[in-house]
């Protein structure tokens, strides 16, 4: 049945502060999410102030500063801090995305960040995306073909074939979109979210992959596809800027263009 | 399918879970046909509706009468109750998460809204047939 209110054990509480030295000029307060699962401690929101005169731009940046300089056990993902990694995606200000991409001078008043929503999480900032990967391995991103390649060269692609492709491969997979969509977040077990559909349509749309057909067959469901109802958040949130909306309309119309 | 939470089967399992089902895409272009299909259908049952409002009884029965007008009307309950149908499952599959749950409703509200559209129906043959 519907729950309407968190689990006792899933309520969040207040957390520690941590103030910043007493001659900074310019301070900003990072509220964050925090949590631990080797005690037994509910959530909490713990507030670092961090002197913005002696940190980077970037959200990321404040946290690097904060884990360094504060506390060491404040735990989220990052590797590139230029965003083509996909790492560091997580919920600031109220919308999903990459913390290396988000200035912290965007953020009017204190700086809220969360885990990216409805998903497990593993500790503080880091969620379980465990079973959105899987996922995305069920779709194959690859290229299939049957035809072999030509002797010692590239399977060739005209250059309107390859702007099919545009507005998908540049997706790095941060899993914003997926977690900002509330089909996913009540049906993510069998709706492949805009992430993976996005994914999916990138190889339906390459002119040198011989395996449309299948591809749409394997789609063509009422939870892995049709749980879209183009609510958007996705192509909102996109911290690249992409549409996985329209990606995934454009397999509808392709679902649609077979029939007749 | 709900996976029981013991389970021991590897994220790919889960992830490909019962496979495709291979259907969708009727029900997703027929529910879009069927909203556009309503759009004259609504505005001509109201441009008749306020006709009859301006008419006596024998008016009312004799424009009811007219098979224009009660083809309009029978296409209007046909579409708009498909509609319904179509549009209710997707709610129900939205948000009723067991699966033996959703089934049965969908089953239920389907029935109520055959039972629904086939009063309609009748009761306009009723009319037509005075």
């Amino acid at each position: 049945m519907a729950e309407f209110t968190l689990p006792a054990h899933s309520k969040v509480t207040t957390g520690k502060s941590f103030p910043a030295n007493s001659n900074a000029q310019n301070v900003k307060t990072f509220s964050i999410y925090r949590w631990s699962p080797d005690d037994d401690e509910n959530p909490r929101m713990d507030n670092f102030e961090v002197d913005l005169d002696e940190c980077g731009p970037m959200v990321l940046d404040a946290l690097i500063k904060i884990k360094s300089e504060i506390d060491s056990s404040l735990t989220f993902r990052r590797s590139c801090r230029e965003g083509i990694c996909g790492s560091c995606s997580m919920n600031i200000d109220g919308t999903n995305t990459l913390a290396c991409l988000k200035a912290i001078d965007d953020v009017k008043g204190e700086v809220k960040i969360y885990p990216l929503p409805h998903m497990p999480v593993v500790k503080d900032l880091v969620p379980d995306l465990t079973h959105a990967y899987a996922q995305l391995t069920s779709i194959e991103p690859w290229l299939k073909t049957d035809t072999p390649a030509p002797e010692g060269k590239e399977r060739k692609q005209s250059p309107e074939e390859r702007l099919e492709i545009d507005g998908l491969w540049e997706c790095v997979l941060c899993f914003s979109c997926t977690t900002s969509c509330p089909s996913y977040w009540w049906n993510g077990d069998r709706y492949l979210g805009p992430a993976v559909l996005l994914q999916a349509y990138r190889w339906i749309a390459d002119s040198r992959d011989e395996y449309t057909g299948e591809r749409l067959d394997a789609l063509e469901d009422p939870f892995r596809l049709y749980r879209c109802h183009t609510i958007m958040n996705c192509a909102k949130t996109c911290p690249k800027g992409l549409n996985p909306g329209k990606a995934i309309g454009e397999i509808k119309q392709k679902m649609l263009e077979r029939q007749s | 399918m709900t996976e029981p939470t013991n389970s021991m089967r590897t994220p790919l399992a889960k992830a490909r879970g019962l496979g495709s089902a291979k259907s969708g895409v009727h029900h997703w272009w027929h529910q879009r046909l069927t909203a556009i299909a309503m759009v004259p259908l609504v505005l001509s049952a109201l441009y008749l509706v306020l006709r009859i409002a301006g008419s006596d009884y024998e008016q009312a029965i004799l424009l009811l009468q007219n098979p224009f007008n009660a083809a309009i009307l029978l296409l209007l309950i046909i579409t708009g109750f498909w509609h319904a149908m179509l549009g209710v499952q997707v709610v129900i599959e939205d948000y009723v998460g067991s699966d033996w749950g959703r089934i049965t409703t969908i089953m239920m509200v389907k029935a109520v809204l055959i039972l629904l559209a086939t009063l309609s129906a009748l009761s306009l043959f009723k009319i037509v047939s005075i």
